[in-house]
């Protein structure tokens, strides 16, 4: 993987982004437009080990560690619904440039509801972006020794 | 053909608004809607006639056992199984019926070197239980399968049978493809050679002429909520000679003959394996969703629902970027149309439709290893009954093709 290039917001800068779309059809464009924006992610990835589990759509996840200039995982995905794509893209700008244990610790806890996505993706869906959360905490927790 | 607009009206339910628009329902394959006699039927039993069923010596209870074998009486009249060859079980759905015939029968008669056949078209409901079944029996789990069209391959089923055969199950209509099985003739093949046979009617009986006798399986089971019924209602019937040499599913009241306190003798079928409290007023009002099918007569419903599949295919097939999935005409298949758009995921494609108050299925329906022979993970299910028309599969039609505009936007 090379180096990350990948726009990086905090959760109060995406909600800010968010909050200008005052219908669900520009709101989720833009969620797909952000994950168009991750960046390649190689076919040979797509393995059965990196697949997230508990997801309705296929999801994938990858991780490497950095140590220059300071510790920092760096995370790619790729998802077969332009939606769960938007949805992991989020989770990877949120947690991007951070050490492992920045990431374990990372609580974003009600960003669903903030991001005003609550009343239109199904139970399902919400439960695979949880999955999502857990699996880039596990990977995180390889990196503490 | 039926005239869905005005069917319509007995069902409450499509006054209803979903995010402003009127409610488009396209998917009966999942469960149906219910018709205002059924609804009244089941709240006017509370009303009137509320008691538990079998044991009560008064008025009510008697009146709530009536009613239950009324029920039991009418659902084996409409689907044809003559009292004198086959029992009427009632179950909670499929689900329960087919893994009562695996766990009463399977389990208890089939061995190592045993095998038991099923097909590529098989829901989970009528797959994992037999999968169970191999395992802890040391039987081989074969699988017949699908042709290009989503038709079942006969020659290769007959292929899998041989002498080791001792059950065959397999689906009397597919709930993704909407393929339609020849039932009888299939049974009447395996029938020759000694074989049990299992038919899941789930997406069959409510929407064509089944005669159960006529097909001459050994068990046929069917659940009531996608025909109109109450949910947490199924019927299994069994012939006579194999329910007699079953042993129960569940244990408790109402299945009992004699109990002491070391052994127990079980009643005779069909209460041997109806253990503890049925679901007594939703099998009442069940009665009422039979009758208003009686009504429109099973072979306009199936008539309706060919119309329906033969529209569906031809609108939907004219989308381009849509690839249908099963067979490409009305011939022996229902309005159960599964297909992939572009490539938009199914879930994507399901909240959009959602958007606009379409209610479709998505995902891998309880089928996965079909999916995985479709070389698909998910398709989009649109399924038709008798309250839907061509107006419905216009709006799905158009809704489909701005899906495609929308997936395809950036925001810039």
């Amino acid at each position: 993987m090379g180096t990350l290039n990948q726009e990086i917001m905090t959760v109060d800068e995406l909600i800010a982004r968010f909050e200008v779309f005052d219908d669900w059809e520009e709101r989720y464009l833009y969620l797909m437009d952000l994950g168009r924006k991750l960046p390649a992610f190689d076919e040979s990835w797509k393995t059965e080990e990196n697949l997230v589990e508990g997801c309705v759509s296929q999801v994938w996840l990858v991780s490497k560690i950095h140590h220059e200039p300071s510790t920092r995982v760096e995370f790619r995905a790729d998802s077969d619904s332009q939606i769960v794509k938007g949805l992991v893209s989020i989770l990877i700008m949120l947690h991007s440039n951070q050490s492992p244990a920045d990431i374990i610790s990372h609580d974003i806890d009600g960003l669903f509801t903030k991001l005003g996505l609550t009343d239109h993706l199904s139970p399902s869906r919400k439960n695979g972006f949880y999955a999502m959360i857990r699996r880039l905490r596990a990977l995180a927790s390889t990196y503490v020794s | 053909m039926l005239d869905g607009r005005k069917i319509r009206d007995d069902f409450p339910i499509f006054e209803r608004k979903i995010r402003g628009r009127d409610l488009v329902f396209l998917d009966t394959a999942a469960s149906s809607q219910k018709p205002n006699c059924v609804i009244d039927s089941l709240s006017q039993f509370y009303r009137d006639s509320n008691a538990n069923v079998h044991r009560g010596l008064y008025v009510l209870s008697m009146e709530a056992t009536h009613k239950l074998e009324q029920s039991r009486k009418h659902v084996a009249e409409f689907a044809g199984a003559n009292p004198d060859e086959y029992y009427t079980v009632f179950v909670r759905g499929t689900t329960e019926a087919i893994n009562l015939v695996a766990c009463s029968h399977a389990l208890q008669s089939l061995g190592s070197g045993d095998e038991i056949l099923i097909t590529e078209l098989e829901h989970h409901a009528n797959l994992v239980p037999w999968q169970m079944v191999a395992k802890q029996t040391g039987a081989t789990l074969r699988y017949a399968q699908i042709d290009a069209d989503g038709r079942l391959d006969l020659d290769h089923f007959f292929d899998q049978v041989n002498d080791k055969t001792k059950l065959v199950s397999f689906v009397h209509a597919s709930n993704v493809l909407g393929t339609i099985n020849p039932a009888k003739e299939i049974v009447s093949r395996l029938n020759e050679r000694g074989i049990v046979t299992m038919i899941d009617g789930a997406q069959a009986v409510p929407t064509m002429p089944v005669n159960v006798s006529d097909i001459g399986c050994s068990a046929y089971a069917f659940s009531a909520h996608k025909m109109l019924g109450p949910t947490g209602v199924g019927v299994l019937f069994l012939k006579k000679d194999l329910a007699d040499n079953m042993v129960p599913y569940q244990l408790g009241g109402g299945m009992i003959f004699k109990v002491k306190y070391d052994t127990t003798r079980f009643a005779d079928p069909p209460e041997r394996f109806e253990a503890g409290t049925p679901a007594f007023a939703e099998i009442s009002a069940f009665s009422s969703a039979l009758s208003y099918l009686e009504e429109l007569g099973m072979d306009n419903v199936l008539k309706h629902e060919q119309q329906m599949a033969s529209y569906m295919v031809e609108t939907l097939g004219k989308i381009e970027g849509l690839k249908l999935f099963g067979p490409p005409d009305d011939h022996d298949r229902l309005a159960i149309v599964s297909f992939e758009l572009d490539n938009i995921h199914a879930h994507d494609l399901g909240m959009f439709l959602d958007f606009q108050g379409i209610c479709v299925r998505v995902g891998h329906h309880c089928a996965q290893p079909l999916m995985e022979k479709l070389n698909t993970t998910s398709t989009t299910r649109a399924s038709a009954y008798i309250y839907n028309s061509e107006e419905d599969i216009d709006i799905l039609a158009s809704a489909l093709r701005e899906a495609q505009s929308y997936f395809s936007r950036t925001l810039g």
